[in-house]
């Protein structure tokens, strides 16, 4: 938001145009790339295709040709050689390759996931500066949310129901319609309510005859309320019942002793009733599985793939309601408390996974799972000489360098509104921000909400991937390993989290493991001292020197910079308007029709 | 007080575990005032207006901003209903520039949405040139002009303390509290500052309150003084009347002398 600086760009030491430095590498890279990934050349060149076949030199290979991407969106220079090695690399060579050798595609689509994930955090770690451990909880809403519908379990669970019944449909749909209207509608009529509208005597009133109203509901119900063979209304009432009698008595304690108790119970009517409202939308839902149960147990190989568009964008949907039902409780906590909190609603999410057998299949999983199918797309890679098995990947790899450069300009754009401006006001400064009418909640939900959208909409594209889910796929490390990425790059840096991305991903993936099976049948190395097992020593390792190193990040944001070095403040606006310009680190293309200026254009000025 | 009030308190009351911080305060400012609030270290003049403000409720009393009550409203939504803030202890956002952190003051005067800013729309642009332009004009009346593209740390202390203020005039407040504007001001920043506040009454028609502990300034600056002393209002009066009440002159010199080890101002 600096662009509006008012002072001219001052440059001591202009920084050289490297048009032709970026080119020549380009094409370099490039050829590397595709000479190693062409095993009938590589047969004829004897020495030199034996060492490219080493696993440790082909890693480098890779890396280096992504260096491509990050030096075009780095150096000064002209926009169309910029334009031409972001496009060119990831658009043309990479899937040339990729036709050579599957993994390639692979490798760069979870880079891919990898850099939306860090988005998705950075939004909410690096931007609004609230710690989640939890956020692959979001990942997995997405990731299962497919995975369930457009795999064998979604017979599976058609078959289920039309075993076990339990109770008629017709009663369930219209018990739950009306509980899920006399909820809603109640919390509504509550909503706008405050303690001081009510008399003591009309909160008590008020509460209690919700709590009868509840019981009265459960008794005359109570035969609709199996889950197959399974009853659990007594259970399902005496575990909502003691609690809210507890609570009740505490009240009456409290009010003994001379406290104004109302708005307590204007918050329990309210929670209650927003309880109704649940439990009437699973009921519903409920009856619709159990009327559709027959047609559904038809399903052999999941919905059909033209409901993926759908998915694609319920995945986005589900998430962020995820993301605002886990933050809303959470989000009065910050710094540490928030950390511990999210952590724990993030293994919630992933025992829920584990342990809900019958929709997620516990820890066996679910696969396999269906994807797209594009008839255009796929005639499109028959003509460029994709194999046909080939097509779903490079569906996907083209759909997912779609959602990132999607996902990057939602960022871009959002940081440069009065929504970024107040996420990074609360970061700052809490008090301050809210003093100057930035609502906490609601702007915190927002962050929580968007950085969700992103991970699920992830999840989904890495369940059509990996064709198949499991619990084990969204544990703690991966949220540690994301948020890690963030820190890696820059907190709040985009191009900063997608080289975080990408470098993380690139080493677990291709260069630490190449490392190890290059040395692997190496005599003169003990076998205890082989890379290979000290994969993760070597990563830690890199980790600490980096932060050691860079305590702001390998891209830092603008504002970090400005901080670090504040001396010469002006230094980094030289960057501005240096036209369309490429991010990341072989993430992603920031497309350069998109008119958006460039926040953390770090451009060689900080050094 | 024959102008309508603007703001009107009454019987405000705050207890702290055992400590009563705000203890029955009464207090009225009218329409197009400057009011001070003075008092000792730890009298609770930064917790009234933490009461006023929304940072903390009350436990007995009712705020009314132009006959509207403030009491369980947050924070932002006081901001909103018209009354902006400093803070003793600067609060800027630090890692926004000086424009940037006015454009937050602008939040609530903005009507962008979240889609407006994901699809820039028309009205996300006329709404951030909005933002721009009162940006612009506030660093202007503040005298800012200058800093604009600098980061909110990096600027002198004198410029950080009329930052707040830009950014707090921003909200476009019918009310302004201002939280010891003058601390750590030398006496010709001082000069500039009583002349700031006066233009923010006269130019601006925003009335002013505030805490000060600068008594010269206070003095020539007031119309209206409000004393405070362990959270109890002992007196209220014209700059002069106030000056000479014994009352006040022992919370300040008596008990103030003798102890000299008052508790720290509630923040």
């Amino acid at each position: 938001m600096t662009a509006a600086n008012p002072v001219a760009p001052r440059r001591l030491t202009p920084v050289p145009d490297r048009t032709g430095l970026l080119l020549l590498i380009f094409v370099a890279t490039s050829a590397l790339l595709l000479l190693s990934h062409n095993r009938d050349l590589l047969d004829t060149l004897g020495g030199l295709g034996v060492l490219l076949r080493n696993p440790i030199v082909e890693a480098i290979v890779v890396s280096l040709f992504l260096a491509n991407v990050l030096f075009a969106y780095l150096w000064r220079a002209a926009p169309w050689a910029k334009a031409l090695v972001g496009l060119g690399s990831l658009l043309l060579i990479l899937p040339w390759a990729g036709q050579e050798d599957t993994s390639l595609l692979d490798l760069s689509i979870q880079i891919m996931i990898f850099a939306a994930l860090a988005l998705g955090l950075n939004i909410v770690v690096g931007l609004a500066g609230l710690l989640d451990l939890g956020y692959v909880a979001f990942f997995a809403v997405g990731a299962y949310a497919w995975g369930i519908f457009a795999s064998p379990r979604f017979a599976e669970i058609g078959r289920y129901f039309v075993e076990n019944p339990g109770a008629s449909a017709a009663a369930t749909a219209v018990l739950g319609a009306l509980t899920l209207l006399a909820g809603l509608g109640g919390y509504l009529a509550l909503q706008r309510r405050r303690a001081d509208d009510l008399s003591g005597s009309g909160a008590w009133g008020l509460t209690l005859l919700l709590v009868a109203g509840w019981v009265a509901w459960f008794l005359a119900g109570r035969g609709l309320f199996t889950l197959g063979e399974r009853p659990w209304s007594l259970a399902a009432l005496w575990i909502g019942l003691v609690p809210t009698a507890l609570g009740l008595l505490y009240l009456a304690y409290s009010r003994g002793r001379g406290r104004d108790v109302r708005g307590a119970l204007l918050g329990l009517s309210r929670v209650l009733l927003a309880l109704a409202g649940v439990v009437g939308t699973v009921l519903v839902a409920r009856s619709i599985l159990l009327l559709t149960a027959e047609g559904i147990t038809g399903l052999t190989t999941g919905i059909d793939p033209g409901f993926f568009w759908l998915f694609l964008a319920l995945s986005i949907f589900a998430a962020a309601v995820v993301g605002v039902l886990i933050g809303l409780p959470v989000l009065r906590l910050k710094g540490d408390y928030l950390a511990i909190i999210t952590l724990g609603l993030g293994e919630v999410i992933r025992v829920l996974a584990n342990n809900l057998d019958l929709y997620s299949a516990g820890s066996q999983g679910i696969t396999p799972i269906g994807s797209a199918s594009v008839g255009w797309f796929d005639t499109l890679a028959a003509r460029l000489g994709f194999a046909e098995d080939q097509y779903g990947l490079l569906f996907l790899y083209v759909l997912s360098l779609l959602m990132v450069a999607l996902i990057l300009l939602v960022n871009v754009r959002l940081d440069r509104s009065r929504i970024g401006r107040a996420w990074i006001a609360i970061r700052d400064d809490e008090v301050a921000a809210q003093a100057m009418g930035v609502p906490l909640v609601q702007t915190k939900l927002i962050a929580f909400a968007t950085g969700a959208s992103f991970a699920g909409v992830m999840g989904m594209i890495f369940a059509a991937k990996q064709t198949f889910v499991s619990p084990e796929s969204f544990n703690l490390f991966q949220s540690i390993g994301v948020l890690a990425m963030v820190i890696l790059g820059g907190m709040g840096s985009f191009p900063g989290v997608i080289l975080g991305a990408t470098v993380v991903t690139l080493l677990n993936l291709r260069i630490l493991p190449g490392l190890g099976e290059a040395t692997a049948g190496l005599s003169w190395i003990p076998q205890q001292a082989n890379p290979g097992q000290l994969q993760r020593l070597i990563f830690g390792a890199i980790l600490v020197a980096m932060m050691l190193l860079r305590p702001e990040g390998l891209l830092p944001s603008r504002r970090r910079t400005l901080e670090l070095h504040h001396e010469d403040p002006q230094e980094d606006d030289s960057a501005k308007g240096t036209g369309p310009s490429l991010t990341g680190g072989g993430g992603d293309v920031y497309s350069p029709g998109l008119e958006t200026r460039e926040e953390d254009e770090p451009t060689g000025g900080t050094k | 007080m024959t102008a309508p009030l603007i703001l009107d308190v009454q019987h405000l009351t705050k207890t702290f575990g055992g400590l009563t911080a705000v203890n029955d305060v009464t207090f009225g400012v009218p329409q197009g005032g400057i009011i001070s609030v003075i008092g000792p270290n730890g009298a609770g003049k930064t917790t009234f207006f933490n009461l006023i403000t929304g940072i903390y409720s009350p436990d007995r009393g009712s705020v009314r901003l132009a006959g509207r009550e403030l009491i369980g409203l947050r924070p932002d939504q006081v901001a909103a209903a018209g009354i902006a803030r400093t803070f003793q202890n600067i609060r800027l956002f630090s890692s926004m520039t000086a424009e940037e952190n006015i454009m937050v003051g602008r939040h609530s005067r903005l009507k962008a949405s979240f889609l407006d800013a994901v699809l820039h729309t028309r009205g996300f642009h006329a709404s951030e040139r909005e933002a721009r332009e009162t940006a612009r004009i506030m660093l202007d009346f503040v005298g800012l002009g200058k800093w604009r593209g600098e980061l909110a740390t990096n600027l002198p202390y004198g410029d950080q303390r009329k930052l707040e203020i830009a950014r707090a005039l921003a909200t476009t407040p019918k009310l302004i509290l201002l939280d010891e504007p003058a601390a750590g001001m030398n006496p010709r920043e001082t000069e500039d500052l009583k002349a700031l506040i006066r233009s923010i009454r006269d130019d601006l028609g925003v009335t002013v309150v505030l805490i000060e502990h600068d008594m010269r300034l206070v003095m020539t600056l007031s119309e209206n003084i409000t004393v405070l002393d362990y959270g109890t209002k002992i007196s209220e009066g014209l700059p002069h009347q106030v000056r000479n009440d014994p009352a006040v002159m022992e919370a300040y010199l008596g008990r103030g002398a003798a102890a000299g080890d008052y508790g720290k101002e509630a923040r």
